[in-house]
């Protein structure tokens, strides 16, 4: 050792003196990182318990059990059953009817209206569907099961609470003893909420559904599907096989680059501005969004499908080209085929993007309130997002719950569409 | 709707056409010798006939049907009496909207005077004859295709080379398509913009202080001003984008840190793909969320606390936006961290370093050109993110770097101007597309520049 060492402070000493704090200091970095990683996942649960927990209820319904008296003077007073009479005819005073035989006690006109406010006001075609479809029930006393207004809906399921003093609830005190002595009996029933499922939009919460919004989707995605997946195929197939190296397809590369990261709002400009205006196709129709969708899940689909030809070995295409193929005959028969599975998991991610798409949407009028269910991609129509966004904005509170319903069957179809992904790559994934 | 029968129709034919050139050449070879005489397989003569008969008439349908509608009304316009077609181009268009109404049948919006009539008859009947020309001349023109088809088919002909040009010239149709993309983003921005900057300075729309678009209807309307200073929504962007990055930089980065440097398999293996989730979660979802769940939230903590928070402040919306970006820079941030190589970790372990320091002094300072690209493409979509925005962030432009406040962006100006009623000569409408020419402008040169960066800056490791 050096003669030197006692005097001066030795290197080892000052690393060993500065070792507790380094460690801390590791310590310390190393706890900022997961509390990173907890962040991230405790907003994703935080994000779903928010969904779920106000969302669950909207798959279920309140009823209200009523004995109506299907009276054959109000139905169908000539007894012929003729189908126009029985459409016309006036089930709202049924309903009304056998409100009054169950609540004798009313009697103010006000009282009555507000016990007629307690059946939603789909409840007469409910009525109509039944008689429609067995006029043999005219003449005849049934136990029906209505559709109860989204106000005792709510109350049902406890989002309104019943021990804030009056002013400051939505039902009022006779409502509420009205609603409280139909539990008692056991009239009023959570079933199943199967108008969520079959019904287009509505301005009434208890008869507002998805099926509109779903079938819109299914159109647009339809459109986006025809035409994405063949032109992006041959644009890979083209970028990746044939194209020769130049400033030409050096730009055509830019360009795709560049549109898989353009905000969706502007491709809603452009079809605003070229699909209506200058092309006069019609607004809301599902056509001009699978258009525009398609424009916006190009890119996406070019980029996995050259990623999955470029992963086809290159002995396959010179085995071809060995035994006499064309290049066009090497890439269709042997290339392509090998190739497909990645190309169609990059077009259902490209898919399941569409499908969760909101704002190029809103730009081409697929947001006005359509009760239709649309029958053809040129029918005006909305789509699952875009029905969501409506619902949010909608001030009662049983839309805050169909909303939630509607973002978890819109979730359930992304994941679904994520996990054919993944099966699909799991499947057919080759290690060449 | 007859368009789609058309189209089913010229399949059919040309499936008609493809049988019969293949039979043909077999034919034909069968007299010349036998089926080695064929220069091509007999599949691409039948594949010939095929594109003889269905290419010209698929693209006349398409060309006819684009521009059916355009060419219709022109000549119903032609038509008009000349007091109508010399009112200016807004009413002009009225008018022309009321005969298609009436002409499909809906609900016209004035009286229908009988020169109106005339002109939806006229129209209906132009239409009934357009479309009855087209099924003619398509139908005529695929029958004569696979007559032609037929003919040019011959023993020594080279159908493949033929077939296989027509199918590489699709191929390099459908790859163009992508400039033809942003040729129609840039023009169907541009145009509008112009229209908008004719009536609007630039200086006044760039540098305005104040943002209201209403127009007023009336001379002596209050409030309704028609100013068109948009710095109030540039600020209100870069307010909300930075407060969404200071959330989703930090949780980003350290988690994809985490995950990659510190975390076991097993974790990483259930923690990536859970974080992961937060990406493809439609953004519809988060707004719906900011709305409902977080805003709340913010505003009841800072009553508690005594401030007076907004029901629509910027830092909702801007958090929530995070939480989206999280996943965004931690997979961008975790492939280039991947991309490191074990040589550097290992020099520095090897010098004594500590894992922090081998981290925050080799591993990122390599990583730094691929993470900073990373966080410019999060900027860019965090600056065209709308329906977070347009969801839980205000209307009211104003001009404030307070996050508890309201603010507005650019993004919810083009869907608020654009949803609804539009009037294409009012500088109401066209400011949704000046500000969508900014809005692809900026991402534009951020998503360039962020490109650039990476490429340039990026090391070579191998």
């Amino acid at each position: 050792m050096n003669s030197h060492s006692d005097k001066r402070v030795r290197t080892i000493d000052r690393v060993n003196a500065s070792l507790a704090e380094r460690y801390a200091r590791e310590r310390r970095f190393r706890t900022a990182g997961l509390a990173a990683v907890s962040l991230g996942l405790l907003f994703v649960s935080f994000l779903f318990i928010s969904i779920v927990g106000n969302g669950y209820t909207a798959f279920h319904q309140t009823k209200i059990a009523l004995e109506v008296f299907f009276d054959p003077q109000q139905l169908d007073p000539d007894g012929r059953h003729d189908y126009d009479a029985l459409t016309r005819a006036d089930y709202g005073g049924l309903v009304k009817a056998s409100m009054r035989n169950s609540f004798p006690a009313v009697k103010t006109r006000q009282e009555k209206r507000a016990l007629y406010a307690m059946v939603s006001s789909g409840a007469a075609f409910e009525l109509q569907h039944m008689v429609l479809a067995d006029p043999s029930l005219i003449g005849t006393t049934q136990a029906v099961w209505l559709t109860a207004d989204d106000d005792i809906d709510m109350l049902v399921k406890g989002h309104i609470d019943r021990s804030v003093p009056e002013s400051e609830r939505r039902v009022d005190d006779r409502t509420l003893a009205w609603v409280e002595r139909l539990e008692q009996e056991g009239a009023l029933k959570r079933r199943f909420n199967t108008a969520f499922f079959t019904n287009g939009d509505s301005r009434e919460p208890e008869l507002a559904g998805i099926a509109g919004a779903v079938m819109g989707s299914c159109y647009v995605l339809l459109v986006t599907l025809l035409l994405a997946f063949p032109i992006a195929v041959a644009t890979a197939v083209y970028l990746e096989e044939f194209a020769p190296r130049n400033r030409w397809t050096d730009l055509i590369e830019v360009n795709i680059n560049n549109l898989a990261a353009v905000p969706s709002i502007v491709f809603g400009l452009l079809g605003l501005a070229v699909f209506i205006n200058f092309f006069g196709l019609p607004r809301s129709a599902a056509l001009v969004g699978g258009l525009v969708l398609t424009l916006m899940t190009l890119p996406t689909i070019i980029i996995a499908s050259r990623a999955a030809l470029k992963s086809v070995p290159p002995s396959i295409r010179e085995a071809a080209l060995g035994v006499g193929a064309s290049q066009q005959q090497t890439i269709f028969h042997h290339v392509l085929p090998l190739a497909l599975p990645g190309m169609l998991t990059g077009t259902i991610i490209g898919m399941a993007q569409a499908l969760g798409e909101t704002a190029p949407l809103l730009m081409i009028g697929m947001v006005a309130f359509i009760v239709d269910i649309p029958g053809g991609a040129l029918d005006p129509a909305t789509v699952l997002p875009v029905q969501i966004f409506l619902w949010a904005d909608s001030p009662e509170r049983a839309f805050v719950e169909r909303t939630s319903g509607a973002i978890m069957v819109l979730l359930f179809f992304l994941v679904t569409m994520n996990a054919l992904a993944v099966v699909l790559r799991k499947r057919f994934e080759r290690r060449w | 709707m007859y368009a789609v029968i058309l189209v089913l129709i010229l399949l059919a034919l040309m499936a008609v056409a493809y049988q019969l050139g293949r039979r043909r050449s077999q034919s034909m070879a069968g007299r010349a010798g036998g089926i080695r005489k064929l220069h091509s397989l007999p599949g691409y003569y039948g594949f010939y006939a095929a594109i003889w008969c269905g290419l010209p008439a698929l693209l006349v349908l398409l060309v006819w049907l684009a521009f059916q509608s355009i060419i219709v009304t022109k000549m119903v316009v032609a038509d008009l009496p000349l007091a109508t077609r010399s009112l200016s181009e807004a009413e002009l268009g009225l008018v022309i909207n009321d005969i298609r109404n009436l002409a499909e049948g809906n609900i016209v919006s004035r009286d229908v005077s009988p020169e109106m009539q005339a002109a939806a008859d006229h129209y209906t009947n132009l239409n009934r004859i357009g479309s009855a020309a087209l099924v003619v001349v398509a139908i005529s023109m695929a029958l004569l295709g696979i007559a032609l088809g037929w003919r040019f088919i011959s023993p020594a002909m080279r159908a493949r080379n033929q077939v296989e040009a027509v199918v590489k010239a699709l191929l390099v149709l459908s790859s163009t398509i992508a400039i033809f993309t942003t040729i129609g983003i840039l023009l169907s921005v541009l145009f509008e913009s112009i229209r908008f900057f004719r009536m609007i300075p630039l200086s006044e729309f760039l540098f305005g202080l104040q943002w209201s678009p209403q127009m007023a209807i009336r001379v002596d309307q209050v409030g309704s001003s028609g100013v068109f200073g948009a710095l109030p929504l540039f600020l209100g962007t870069v307010l909300i984008s930075l407060i969404a990055m200071l959330v989703a930089v930090p949780i980003g980065l350290m988690s994809a840190i985490y995950l990659s440097e510190y975390a076991g398999r097993r974790l990483r293996a259930v923690a990536k793909p859970l974080l992961e989730i937060l990406a493809g979660i439609p953004t519809v979802v988060y707004g719906f969320f900011a709305a409902l769940t977080v805003a709340p939230v913010i505003r009841d903590s800072g009553s508690l606390i005594g401030l007076d928070v907004s029901s629509e402040s910027a830092l909702a919306a801007g958090v929530v936006m995070g939480i989206m970006i999280i996943p965004f820079i931690s997979s961008l941030s975790d492939d280039v961290i991947n991309a490191v190589p074990q040589a550097l970790r290992d020099a520095s372990f090897g010098v004594g370093a500590t894992h922090s320091e081998t981290i925050r002094q080799v591993i990122i300072p390599a990583a730094l050109p691929g993470i900073v690209g990373g966080v410019l493409l999060a900027v860019s979509r965090a600056i065209g993110e709308t329906m977070i925005v347009v969801m839980a962030a205000g209307l009211s432009a104003n001009l404030t770097v307070n996050p508890l406040e309201s603010v507005t962006t650019v993004t919810v100006q083009i869907v608020t101007l654009l949803v609804g009623d539009q009037e294409f000569d009012s500088p109401k409408t066209l400011a949704a597309f000046a500000l969508g020419l900014m809005l692809f402008g900026v991402t534009l040169i951020l998503n360039i520049v962020a490109l650039q960066v990476v490429r340039k800056y990026r090391e070579q490791y191998e």
